[in-house]
């Protein structure tokens, strides 16, 4: 392990904290403009973090350790996944654990423990958001399994890193099976995320509602981590994205000068991923929970069909 | 440069299958006219890399006519139809999209099972599109058996048409002219037998259900 | 001008002339005069092939040979026939208020294209005209099929246009893997969709691709013939739409698509060298025989009744030819021509029979030999014919069929004669008090024109006793043709 392989692993975890909470912000600032808004800022998101972290955190009598440990366990979670993902350079020492496999394993730790501990305090709202998360997350993430299958079928890895290491390495190809991952990848990215159509982010509607009732019970710091968390998440799954469907411009290797390089060019892919999210929330609405399973099941289907289109042409394609 | 056109093929023939799809889930009309007319353009799309890359002048004319018809005249047709006929808003209530689904993956298994073993026989530039095409063959027949409403089943038909088209033109790099130009003839026809047949449906059912239809049967 | 030209431009002439006054009072005789020109036409073309031999024309874009010569005539026989037996029942129609006059010139029109369409279809040499000519004779009769506008007839037609549709699209599909077979065998320079081309490399074709191209093409064409269980919509479209309509999709259409199933299979044996080809059709024959018969038990409506009797007849000949060699292919082009006269002779009467009695309800019907003799023994005779009584041709080649059946597939004779024996008591139970029961209808307006009736029965009697010797000659040569 070499020093610069060390520093651009900071550099990565140092870029993740920090641009995840002004992704957030970006998107909701596009929102707010696509609807004719002024919007909060894009750099509402840190104010936001800043509050939170200066209030007293509140806890319910009923509330076990378990409560209070979750924020840091969620907040870990969505931190190491931003950082096995290559999202500036594929040359880091965490790149190795950076498994298709265990990134999905590492989104579900989060999610049980986050539906565990709304579930620890005993509120009604608390419980039906878990009951909720699991019903998303038990369709979503073979869904966003299939989808990493069919890009590692490619690569013939299911390391992130062999991925996107031949993606770039190899000449230019178009692969149709990807269409069918990306479109797949888009709509597990809607629900996981509990954006529009699937969840809405800004509202604490109680009919609707799924991650704004897991974390109602939480205030000050642990609020303020869960808040990040969450932004990580967007954050980390905009990175998968990008690292599956779109690697070109990631360093293959560790120089400080190509990470320099780099990360403008990530900056700007995130940019245009946040339009295209905004676009996505403006242009359609808010669906009715029980439509939930067939949107995942479309997303799985395309998923499968990507798969079955690679098996299909892949032998003449590459 | 062949390698690139074969995998645009590729590229348009997996639209082709989102289409179909797609096609299968929508419930609005109106929106099932414009993925209509997204599939003729992919089919025009195609046919325009093949007759790139064959060299083969007719193939050009096809994608002229397949471009004039199923891009424009046709939906025009059926958007003035639904206009109308004052279906805009109609919505058909599809029962469990994902079981249908389901079904479609399976059928899509079937026909590239099917498709496999021939493929390479294929005198074309890109045989694993046969197999495709078969499938969105059979989403489109799916969907007309699936489908109540009159107009859904027209375009189901049509959809059926666009993927024997694509089918020619992968298969086989595009069918002799005449036949080609009998096809689109029958096709054009046939949407106005059932224009005007839909008018006459409303006129005697007061709705275009075809659920409507089943009187005729044995006692 | 060679005749070929002038069986296929006299009926398009007469849709355009027809098209333009077809709301005359007069538009029927012209449409007679312009079926009649086809006829002799075909007659023309027919001595030409006798003296001269099978024929291409047009770049080989067209080819007649001893299998669809007297198909040709056939259906330009019916065609004329047709068109003399619609002139006072349509006018009947007419005058009943069942019918405008624009709505008589898009018939008259429609008949005419109709012929066409399926003149071509038999004539081209080209697997894709082919498949053009079948879904534009679909298109045609669709029109024809819903011309009464009232909900039954729009129904029958909409399930008419949807199920051929599906079918004849697969039939496209299958003209594509033919194709695509075809051309990795044919020589550059040389059309591989032209049948004659593809006989000639036929053992050379691929034979996974044909045996899916076949399946297709004959579950495609096999719709349009109606094989059961892609018969849906036959009993419909009979019933629904006016007699004549019913006369001409039994006695020809069905024929035309059948003969599509044949030179395919034809194409499917050489590549295939076993009877895949002949056990599909076979299977499909047997099936179609055993529903159209037990579905012949449950009906009331007259049309509905011998249209389901088309069905049980187009198996059994789809069985004969699925059975292949020279006896049971002769006996299917036997069939196929004696079934077209006799069926088409009953629908003739049934149109009559049922615009007396003002009902299509068999047991509205009674007393026919009362009030009309001759529509009486007309309908007796054609019942007779149709179900295989002996004089009739009929009995000769269902003989045929059952005796090389016998030979060939022991276990299959006795569903074939299962079949048999249920359509003749469904059938002939149903006819016999509709001829001979008591009855107070009035006499029609017009006078019936029954001459096609005995005309076609007198046909089909000659046929059960003697076959002139070209016809002979052409059957044996087109059974050879079919081989298998």
């Amino acid at each position: 392990m070499t020093f610069s392989q060390l520093l651009s692993e900071f550099f990565t975890i140092v870029a993740s904290l920090l641009l995840a909470p002004l992704l957030l912000g970006w998107v909701t600032q596009l929102r707010a403009w696509l609807q004719n808004r002024s919007g909060p800022g894009i750099f509402q998101p840190y104010r936001i973090l800043h509050k939170l972290f200066n209030k007293d955190s509140v806890m319910a009598d009923t509330a076990s350790s378990l409560f209070r440990f979750t924020p840091y366990l969620i907040f870990g979670c969505m931190l190491l996944a931003s950082a096995i993902v290559p999202t500036l350079s594929t040359d880091f020492p965490l790149a190795q654990a950076a498994d298709a496999i265990a990134l999905v394993g590492l989104f579900a730790l989060a999610r049980i423990f986050i539906s565990l501990a709304a579930m620890d305090v005993g509120t009604a709202f608390g419980t039906l958001g878990a009951r909720r998360e699991m019903f998303v997350g038990f369709l979503a993430e073979p869904a966003l399994l299939m989808v990493l299958f069919t890009s590692s079928l490619i690569a013939h890895s299911t390391s992130l890193k062999t991925i996107v290491t031949t993606q770039i390495d190899r000449p230019f190809a178009i692969y149709p099976s990807l269409v069918f991952a990306g479109f797949a990848f888009i709509l597990i990215f809607l629900a996981e995320n509990a954006r529009i159509p699937v969840d809405n982010p800004s509202t604490h509607l109680e009919l609707t509602m799924i991650h704004e009732a897991l974390i109602l019970e939480y205030s000050g710091r642990h609020l303020a981590l869960l808040e990040w968390a969450s932004s990580l998440k967007l954050f980390a799954y905009s990175s998968i994205g990008i690292a599956l469907f779109l690697p070109w411009g990631i360093s293959t290797q560790g120089s400080i000068m190509s990470l320099l390089y780099a990360l403008p060019i990530f900056i700007l892919k995130l940019l245009v991923f946040g339009v295209v999210l905004a676009l996505i929330e403006t242009f359609s609405a808010k669906m009715r929970i029980f439509r939930v399973p067939e949107f995942l099941t479309i997303a799985f289907l395309l998923a499968v069909i990507g798969m079955l289109t690679y098996i299909l042409l892949g032998a003449k394609a590459s | 440069m062949t390698d690139l056109s074969i995998q645009l093929i590729n590229l348009f023939a997996s639209f082709l299958l989102l289409l179909a799809f797609a096609m299968l889930a929508q419930r609005r009309v109106v929106n099932l006219v414009q993925i209509y007319a997204m599939q003729g353009l992919t089919v025009v799309a195609a046919t325009s890399v093949v007759a790139y890359v064959t060299h083969q002048n007719q193939l050009y004319y096809s994608a002229a006519m397949t471009l004039v018809l199923k891009v424009f005249l046709i939906p025009w047709i059926l958007r003035r139809l639904i206009k109308r006929l004052d279906i805009r808003w109609d919505v058909e209530t599809l029962i469990n999209i994902p079981s249908m689904m389901l079904i479609g993956i399976v059928l899509v298994i079937f026909s590239f099972n099917l498709a496999l073993p021939i493929a390479s026989l294929s005198t074309s530039i890109s045989p694993g599109t046969l197999g495709i095409a078969l499938a969105c063959v059979l989403l489109s027949f799916m969907m007309m058996i699936t489908r109540s409403k009159a107009l859904p089943q027209v375009i189901g038909f049509l959809s059926m048409e666009n993927a024997l088209v694509f089918a020619a033109t992968s298969a086989t790099s595009g069918m002799p002219m005449v036949v080609e130009l009998g096809i689109a003839l029958d096709v054009l026809v046939g949407v106005f037998i059932l224009g005007v047949f839909m008018f006459q449906i409303r006129e005697q059912f007061e709705s275009l259900d075809i659920s409507h239809l089943e009187n005729l049967k044995e006692e | 001008m060679s005749p070929l030209f002038l069986v296929l431009a006299t009926p398009l002439l007469g849709s355009l002339v027809l098209g333009i006054m077809g709301h005359r009072p007069n538009g029927r005789n012209v449409n007679v005069f312009f079926s009649f020109a086809t006829f002799l036409a075909a007659v023309f073309l027919t001595t030409r092939i006798v003296a001269d031999g099978p024929i291409f024309a047009l770049n080989q874009q067209f080819f007649i040979d001893s299998l669809n010569i007297f198909l040709v005539t056939l259906t330009a026989f019916i065609g004329f026939t047709t068109s003399v037996f619609s002139r006072p029942y349509m006018r009947i129609e007419e005058d009943r208020g069942k019918m405008s006059h624009s709505r008589m010139r898009l018939y008259f029109s429609m008949y005419q294209l109709f012929n066409f369409c399926m003149l071509l279809a038999l004539t081209t040499n080209n697997m894709g005209i082919l498949w053009v000519a079948m879904e534009a004779a679909t298109l045609t009769t669709v029109l024809l099929v819903s011309v009464y506008r009232t909900p039954a007839s729009l129904e029958a037609a909409w399930k008419y246009f949807i199920l051929c549709g599906v079918g004849i699209a697969q039939a496209l599909l299958g003209t594509i893997l033919l194709y695509m077979a075809a051309q990795k065998v044919i020589a550059p320079g040389v059309n591989p969709l032209l049948w004659s081309n593809l006989n000639a490399v036929k053992t050379l074709l691929n034979p996974g691709v044909m045996a899916l191209a076949f399946v297709f093409l004959l579950v495609g064409y096999g719709t349009k013939v109606g094989l059961a269980p892609l018969h849906n919509w036959l009993p419909d479209a009979h019933a629904e739409g006016p007699t004549p309509i019913s006369a001409v999709l039994s006695g020809l259409l069905l024929n035309v698509a059948l003969y599509a199933v044949i030179r395919c299979k034809i194409l499917a044996d050489g590549a295939l060298h076993n009877h895949f080809a002949g056990h599909l059709m076979i299977g499909f024959g047997l099936l179609s025989v055993l529903v159209g018969a037990f579905s012949l038990l449950r009906q009331r409506d007259i049309k509905r009744m011998f249209s389901y009797s088309s069905i049980e007849h187009m198996g059994i000949i789809t069985f004969a030819f699925g059975m292949g060699g020279p006896i049971a292919n002769f006996a299917g082009l036997l069939h196929m021509t004696v079934h077209a006269l006799s069926k088409s002779a009953v629908f003739y009467a049934v149109g009559h029979a049922a615009q007396k009695a003002g009902t299509q309800i068999m047991e509205n019907i009674r007393g026919l030999i009362k009030v009309s003799p001759t529509v009486g023994w007309g309908l007796m005779m054609g019942t007779l014919a149709i179900l295989g009584m002996p004089p009739f041709g009929i009995f000769a080649s269902e003989f045929m069929i059952l005796t090389s059946a016998m030979h060939q597939l022991p276990w299959a004779a006795p569903v074939l004669l299962l079949g048999l024996a249920v359509a003749f008591g469904a059938i002939f139970s149903r006819v016999q008090p509709m001829v001979f029961g008591e009855t107070n209808v009035k006499r029609l307006a017009h006078p019936p024109a029954l001459l096609p009736v005995f005309l076609h029965l007198g046909l089909a009697l000659m046929l059960g006793l003697y076959i002139p010797g070209y016809l002979n000659h052409w059957f044996v040569q087109a059974a050879a043709i079919i081989g298998g």
